[in-house]
């Protein structure tokens, strides 16, 4: 048994959200770098290199590359030999959250009843929280801030098993195209095939998280990976929308075991601006 | 490609009509002068007002809205990040804003039928602003103050000054759209190139 404190959570979350807010991924940025000897289109160059020159100078100023640090999802996962002192496991967490969008200067986006009343919370809380449990003793926390321009953008549809592999790529390539310059092109996709309606929407948004340029293990996956993201590039939606060959820089696909009656799949769309980390406590 | 003008245009607000009718889809810009921001709830509220009807809290006789809300503003410096919001979540309201006088508009992404043609019939003007590029547009912001609804925070209605405001016209007052050219241009059809 370890004994990990909420207080050291909290400070971990809040460091990670800081810290993906101000500082783009390597993988995105040497992406966005190759996208720019890539793209044909003019002012798709130029809408690419603004992107750069953003995260350049948000990563250097210390400032937010994006105005919508979007809502907080965290995944976590939680060692059996863990035991938290000193508060509750969520409240860290959102703890984390407040501190890091108030002291970090993030916007707070977040409304309390999604319907009626819209009211900001005026902290970016509460976090959407995953949490697993998993062998050993440490802790180890995956973060997202994810903006709704690419989250409006997403869609779910509960597929056949007749559907097979073409209905799968015409129903990724579609969601895309069809989300055309609001999520902000060039996107990162992250799909998952499989399990239930739920459990699909969530293996999509780790599959956002993935790093740009890494593949599935499973070379069919990987395969589809790479035809749809060649059917996305052939839109011609291009960067910032405005016509390109860049639509986007990476399909991520995950799969989790489904039912014998279906096979739903999740379209999870995230922005160029993909911020996210891990820490292990 | 013949849609885009390789020579930057400068721009200064208030917009008079004979320059929102001389911009073409595919100019690139910079504006310099006072923009006003808002998003969805200070649309709504504007709307709410002109039913009841009652005067809008601004002028909006040849203004530009800009749709976006910021970060909050660090010690030392003008404005947070400030990059646009997708403007399709503005759409039904636009076409009430446009016949007070709005003359531009700044966002992300396409607009509807109805706001295009009530910015041909108003001969106003869309332009796009890099979504996601909210640290270097707000280099550009000089100063940011809030006109009204305070309460509504990130979303609250801003007067900026801006000098060098890097966008692209989008839609003109004709109608062209960019939205639709240049995806149509860089468009591959597989089917024909297969064949």
């Amino acid at each position: 048994m370890r004994e990990i404190t909420a207080c050291q959570i909290k400070d971990t979350i809040k460091t990670l959200f800081i810290n993906i807010n101000y500082e783009i991924g390597d993988d995105v940025l040497s992406s966005l770098e190759s996208a720019v000897d890539r793209e044909v289109s003019p002012v798709g160059k130029a809408i690419l290199g603004q992107i750069i020159e953003n995260d350049i100078i948000a990563k250097n100023e210390r400032v937010p590359m994006c105005q919508d640090t979007g809502m907080a999802v965290v995944f976590a996962e939680v060692g059996q030999d863990v035991h938290i002192t000193g508060g509750s496991f969520a409240n860290a967490i959102n703890e984390g959250v407040r501190e890091a969008y108030s002291e970090g200067y993030l916007r707070k986006s977040i409304v309390s009843d999604p319907l009626f009343d819209r009211k900001n919370t005026g902290d970016n809380t509460p976090a959407v929280i995953y949490t697993d449990i998993v062998p050993g003793d440490k802790i180890k926390l995956t973060v997202t801030c994810k903006g709704f321009g690419s989250e409006n953008m997403s869609r779910i549809k509960m597929m056949t098993p007749a559907d097979g592999v073409d209905g799968v790529l015409d129903f990724i390539v579609k969601t895309v195209v069809e989300a055309g310059p609001n999520p902000c092109p060039p996107t990162i996709v992250g799909v998952c095939i499989g399990g239930t309606m739920d459990k699909a929407a969530q293996l999509a948004k780790l599959a956002t998280i993935r790093p740009v340029g890494s593949r599935n293990s499973d070379p069919r996956y990987a395969e589809l990976e790479a035809e749809a993201l060649r059917r996305i590039n052939e839109s011609g939606v291009g960067p910032g929308g405005l016509g390109g060959r860049i639509t986007c820089l990476a399909v991520n696909i995950e799969s989790y075991p489904t039912h014998i009656a279906g096979m739903p799949v999740a379209v999870n769309i995230c922005c160029h601006a993909a911020r996210h980390g891990e820490a292990v406590i | 490609m013949a849609y885009i003008n390789a020579d930057t245009i400068r721009i200064t607000t208030p917009l008079t009509r004979d320059v929102a009718l001389s911009l073409k889809a595919g100019d690139n810009v910079l504006i310099t002068g006072k923009i006003l921001t808002a998003r969805d709830a200070a649309h709504k509220k504007f709307i709410e007002l002109l039913e009841k009807g009652e005067p809008l809290p601004i002028d909006l006789h040849g203004q530009i809205i800009y749709y976006a809300g910021p970060t909050p503003t660090p010690p030392g410096r003008a404005s947070g990040s400030f990059g646009p919001t997708t403007s399709y979540r503005m759409d039904k309201y636009t076409p009430q804003l446009l016949e007070r006088g709005l003359l531009g508009m700044i966002g992300k992404g396409t607009r509807s039928t109805d706001v295009i043609e009530a910015m041909k019939q108003h001969g106003a003007v869309y332009f796009a602003a890099t979504g996601g590029a909210a640290a270097l547009i707000a280099r550009s912001i000089v100063h940011s103050e809030i006109v009204c609804y305070d309460d509504l925070g990130a979303e609250a209605v801003r007067l900026l000054t801006v000098v060098d405001f890097p966008a692209i016209v989008a839609i003109d007052s004709r109608g062209v759209n960019l939205y639709e050219i240049g995806c149509n241009t860089y468009k591959i059809n597989r089917e024909k190139n297969e064949g």
